[in-house]
């Protein structure tokens, strides 16, 4: 399977072409935030701030690194479990977010969320940290600093693996993959 | 009568953290491996090589194989004839934590209060089960415990006439309901018997049983044999995007329980299943 190769921002244009199983290599820039720091920006989105970054077409990646060491740009960085933000992921999908990286299931709310706004889920290698911490070649601490390793995250990318589980249809590679391979 | 020190502890501590985060058991590389051979799905041939071209690079450079250093559970089995100095031993441990978190470039994932949620900082406390023991040896096992997959676990008090089959289903429904989470291929340690928390202990200490390994009562080997072949046909595979390898392993512990009981306790663990131990 060859992988497609997508540059950030993520137009709408871009994210419909993708369909659930492709392989893709990202890389631009993506922001990082976990749970705390979404709950963070939803809250702040309804007293009506800004949000420390502008998420239109923008790709969120969920994960908590590990401290740099040093001569490192970031510790080892996989992805965390997305169900956490499912809560929260909606609003920001409607606010223009194309793209969130994690693993694991979606609710059926940000699903149609996404099929809404021709958003996509992308799943990143739960437990390969090390393997894509090398593609992360800048990493800027850019909001909440105060959460630690769940701070908002600046990252500048270069061909950062991971597979379109979710496309802008609905199509889920989670439920169809277990379906072709279960035995009955 | 032997002696150890609190600075012996606490340096063990300490350097068995950074080992058990970067360097995975070969029994767990040999599974990998052999998994990537036989796998049917070719995203999850290809997910398999990368965990594997990850766990390389984690022991290369001494980084973290994943950035969830997990909470660090620790088996210490303690020979009775052997003496401590210098102060309480747990706190030796913890302080080892504490050290191996901070020199290592662990991520600290440890919360104090579990309901106020701040975090302590430095991944202490660590979480303890001692065991005295014969002899004047001393083994400690540190275990550092990623929760994608500590969160997909469950236990249940069945009835003794539920049986067998209860403990199959129980198995077989966790991995499916876990389904992607806990970043599979994964490890299922399963505890029967003793009481709640024996049952839950018992699951946990089958995850430190050498992959590849089988309970050495016939009976029980054969429903770990049944159990890993019942979860890989559920298709889940690499990552829960499809395929053959959904569990690397099913380990079965079990333990004398009260003729009115049969608690059951299925602990997941992800394909990092960590650990490092040394006998002093
Ligand atoms: S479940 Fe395991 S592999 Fe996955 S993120 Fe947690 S510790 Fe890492």
């Amino acid at each position: 399977m060859e992988a497609i190769k997508l540059t950030t921002p993520l137009t709408k244009e871009q994210s419909k072409k993708l369909k659930a199983g492709d392989q893709v290599l990202i890389s631009g820039v993506i922001y990082t935030g976990r749970d705390a720091a979404h709950k963070k920006m939803i809250e702040a989105m309804e007293r009506g701030e800004e949000l420390p970054f502008d998420v239109k077409d923008t790709i969120i990646y969920y994960v908590g690194p590990c401290p740099a060491k040093p001569g490192q740009v970031i510790g080892s960085a996989g992805p965390t479990t997305s169900g956490r933000m499912d809560a929260y992921a909606p609003a920001l999908i409607a606010k223009g977010l194309k793209g969130m990286i994690g693993k694991g299931l979606r609710t059926p709310e940000v699903i149609s969320a996404m099929q809404e706004h021709s958003a996509i889920y992308f799943a990143a290698i739960g437990g390969a940290g090390a393997l894509m911490a090398r593609t992360i070649k800048e990493s800027e601490v850019i909001a909440y600093e105060e959460l630690g390793t769940e701070a908002v995250r600046r990252l500048v990318v270069e061909d950062f693996p991971a597979i379109v589980v979710i496309d802008s249809e609905g199509n889920n590679l989670y439920e169809q993959g277990k379906e072709a391979y279960r035995k009955k | 009568m032997r002696k150890l020190t609190f600075e012996e502890i606490a340096s063990q501590v300490e350097r068995l953290c950074i080992e058990a985060n970067t360097v995975i058991g070969d029994d767990v590389t040999g599974a990998l491996k052999s998994a990537c051979a036989q796998e049917a799905s070719p995203l999850g041939r290809s997910i398999l090589e990368k965990i594997i071209e990850n766990n390389d690079i984690a022991a290369r450079e001494t980084v973290p194989i994943c950035q969830d250093t997990g909470m660090t559970v620790v088996f210490v089995d303690w020979g009775q004839e052997v003496l401590f100095e210098g102060g309480e031993i747990k706190e030796a441990i913890h302080e080892g934590v504490r050290r191996g978190y901070d020199k290592g470039y662990l991520r600290k994932s440890v919360v104090q209060d579990p309901l106020e949620r701040v975090n302590t900082g430095d991944n202490t406390p660590a979480v303890i089960h001692f065991d005295l023991v014969p002899g004047d040896k001393v083994r400690i096992l540190v275990a550092p415990k990623g929760f994608g997959s500590e969160n997909m676990s469950a236990l249940k008090m069945f009835k003794p006439s539920e049986g067998i089959e209860a403990v199959k289903k129980l198995v077989v429904e966790t991995v499916d309901k876990a389904g992607s989470n806990p970043c599979p291929p994964i490890v299922v340690g399963v505890g029967i018997g003793g009481t709640m928390e024996k049952a839950a202990l018992l699951a946990k200490r089958a995850l430190m049983r050498h992959l590849g390994s089988s309970n050495s009562q016939p009976h029980l080997a054969a429903l770990e044999k049944e159990l890993l072949e019942k979860v890989n046909a559920l298709g889940i595979g690499p990552q829960g995007l499809g395929g053959s390898t959904t569990a690397l392993a099913v380990h079965v512990e079990t333990y004398p329980t009260h003729i009115a009981g049969l608690p059951t306790a299925v602990n997941i663990n992800c394909h990092v299943t960590r650990h490092a131990e040394v006998e002093l």
